[in-house]
């Protein structure tokens, strides 16, 4: 909550430090004097930066992030309305990334130093090395426009831009089926980065592991591939845990550019349409929006600790 | 000579080829690389065409009919110059701040730390944005952008290092030797804490370089007429399919820069641990 209000601060200094009059931004270019005055008075641009300061915490605080510049509605509305798409790509494809990534790191550490081993690291540091909007536009080259064009079943020719079909909006099982076609492509992308970057982590992590004498008694009693696994991974699971919270804030980045490449209406898309069109409010909003995002899954990752790590939870005793 | 150890040296002779690559594009190109000449013509052309004047492109030529080899050499040198200086910048003002954080403590300290968690806890291509969307957009805005958000990691590494460092036995002796407190600090704590924040200058030219790259995809980087690799990807954006090689060499370029980066940053991160580790 301390570092919410430091950042809401840090964003008020610098939305105030920047060029330009806010209030030009808004009225029109013939303005007169007194109609500049007036909407400078109207947004409360008079005030002094004390009280604009005061105002600008308390209306954050109370969920209110001003009016949107380009649309003249509530920026709060605008961002919830992209909220639950930013959601669904960032979660499902943070999900999907630790799935695929942890699976990844286990293959690679089991076979350290093997040809499938270096393989990989090579092909997982190019991964990410990859920057998201260059995969997605590759993804899009391939498998909407190279797929029709090489007479691919109509099953194979995924869909590049938007949630939905723009035919219609039908319900149930169609709905559905049309929105994971259209997921396929961005959620791929996205989790190809993640994977490429926790599969690092995880085997380097189990390899820190490895060499444990925990794993060493286990060894000796006997235990071996998948038991050994799950017990190797285990001791393992608290730092992945921390991995959880580093791992978000490249998601989100991710998420910007694929949301753009895409055309899916979420916060990352919200966000650089704001920025071309100069709507100040939206872009101050969607930063609060992210960093709050970023702060609260730190607090569930610190909370999480003890319930993986036995060693946290008698040292918090 | 050990797989890791091999993949180092290749990948610091694959950057030292493409710097001085970049540097010299001008003696390769014969022609003025930016320069439009027949358009109908020469625009479009798949990698190792000839375009109407008979002129060979390795690359193809994008929709002006400009030599993508040439285009991409010069976009690096924007790209390498403003990832670079953005790391190195970064890793300046992480050093400076988390060594009088470190040095100092007390109310310094912790302002300057509770700034640190502020801005670390915004993602940073979110601060990026944040930045340049107050700002006009520039090649100067890029580079101080990138300083801006990227320090904060630096200045933790430091702050601890150097509160490590102010317990040792050498620190004592310096001031029972009577130097000044910023004395000892830059002659004798600095270049003790300094493994660390170095390491991660040398993992951000990966990712400073990465970051000015999507700002330029988003149109809020380096501005055309000026080439760079995020500028020249969105250039191909609406030719993927017919002329996916626009888009494709500058992405390349950007991926092995960045996967360099990330081998040698890894190479430096392990020769510091190791020496570490055998030095108690």
């Amino acid at each position: 909550m301390l570092l919410l209000w430091l950042v809401v601060t840090v964003v008020f200094v610098l939305a105030r430090s920047a060029p330009g009059d806010p209030v030009l931004l808004i009225v029109s270019p013939s303005a007169s004097a007194t109609e500049i005055a007036n909407a400078r008075t109207r947004l409360g641009l008079d005030a002094p930066i004390a009280v604009q300061y005061a105002r600008w915490t308390r209306g954050v605080l109370r969920g209110d992030l001003g009016t949107s510049i380009a649309s003249g509605r509530p920026v709060r509305s605008v961002l919830a309305d992209a909220l639950p798409v930013s959601l669904y790509l960032g979660g499902v494809s943070l999900f999907l990334s630790f799935a695929i990534g942890i699976a990844i790191g286990a293959v690679q550490a089991r076979r350290v130093g093997s040809r499938t081993d270096l393989a990989i690291t090579m092909g997982a540091t190019a991964v990410a090395a990859a920057p998201a909007f260059w995969l997605a536009l590759g993804a899009i080259a391939v498998f909407t426009y190279g797929a029709a064009r090489l007479g691919f079943p109509a099953a194979l020719r995924l869909p590049a831009f938007g949630l939905h079909a723009p035919a219609g909006a039908p319900s149930g099982a169609t709905w559905l089926v049309d929105l994971l076609r259209h997921s396929v492509l961005p959620l791929g992308v996205l989790t190809a980065i993640g994977a490429a970057g926790i599969s690092r982590y995880t085997r380097s992590a189990l390899l820190d592991v490895v060499g444990l004498d925990a794993v060493r008694a286990a060894r000796g009693r006997g235990l071996a591939g998948v038991r050994l696994a799950v017990h190797v991974l285990r001791i393992a699971l608290p730092g992945l845990m921390v991995l959880f919270a580093l791992a978000l804030p490249g998601t989100i980045a991710g998420s910007v550019f694929v949301e753009s490449v895409f055309a899916w209406p979420g916060m990352g898309r919200a966000m650089t349409v704001a920025i071309l069109g100069r709507d100040i409010p939206v872009v101050l909003g969607a930063t609060i929006v992210y960093a709050a995002a970023v702060i609260a899954s730190n607090l569930v990752a610190d909370l999480a600790q003890p319930l993986v790590d036995p060693r946290v939870r008698e040292a918090s005793r | 000579m050990s797989a890791a150890r091999r993949s180092t040296r290749v990948a610091t002779l694959v950057v030292v080829a493409i710097a001085i690559a970049t540097l010299g594009a001008p003696l390769f190109g014969a022609r003025a690389p930016a320069a439009i000449g027949d358009v109908i013509g020469g625009r479009l052309l798949a990698p190792f065409a000839r375009d109407p004047a008979g002129v060979f492109h390795l690359f193809g030529t994008d929709r002006l009919g400009r030599d993508l080899l040439a285009r991409t050499l010069l976009a690096g040198r924007i790209s390498l110059a403003v990832g670079i200086a953005g790391a190195l910048l970064a890793g300046a003002l992480g050093t400076g701040v988390g060594a009088l954080a470190g040095w100092r403590r007390g109310a310094i300290d912790r302002l300057l730390m509770a700034l640190t968690d502020a801005l670390l806890a915004v993602p940073r291509l979110v601060l990026l944005l944040l930045c340049v969307a107050l700002w006009e957009p520039s090649l100067r805005t890029v580079v101080i952008v990138l300083a801006a958000t990227g320090w904060m990691g630096t200045a933790r590494l430091t702050r601890a290092e150097v509160i490590a460092a102010r317990g040792r036995p050498y620190v004592d002796a310096a001031r029972a030797l009577g130097a000044h407190s910023n004395r000892t600090l830059w002659r004798h704590v600095l270049p003790n804490a300094l493994g660390p924040a170095l390491v991660a200058t040398a993992m951000g030219v990966g990712s400073a370089i990465m970051l000015e790259a999507g700002l330029s995809f988003l149109g809020l980087g380096v501005q055309p007429p000026a080439a760079s690799w995020g500028n020249m990807i969105a250039a191909g954006r609406d030719v993927v399919v017919s002329a996916p090689w626009v888009s494709l060499v500058p992405g390349l370029a950007v991926v092995i820069v960045t996967m360099c980066a990330t081998i040698i940053g890894d190479a430096l991160r392990d020769r510091l641990a190791g020496r570490r580790s055998v030095s108690p």
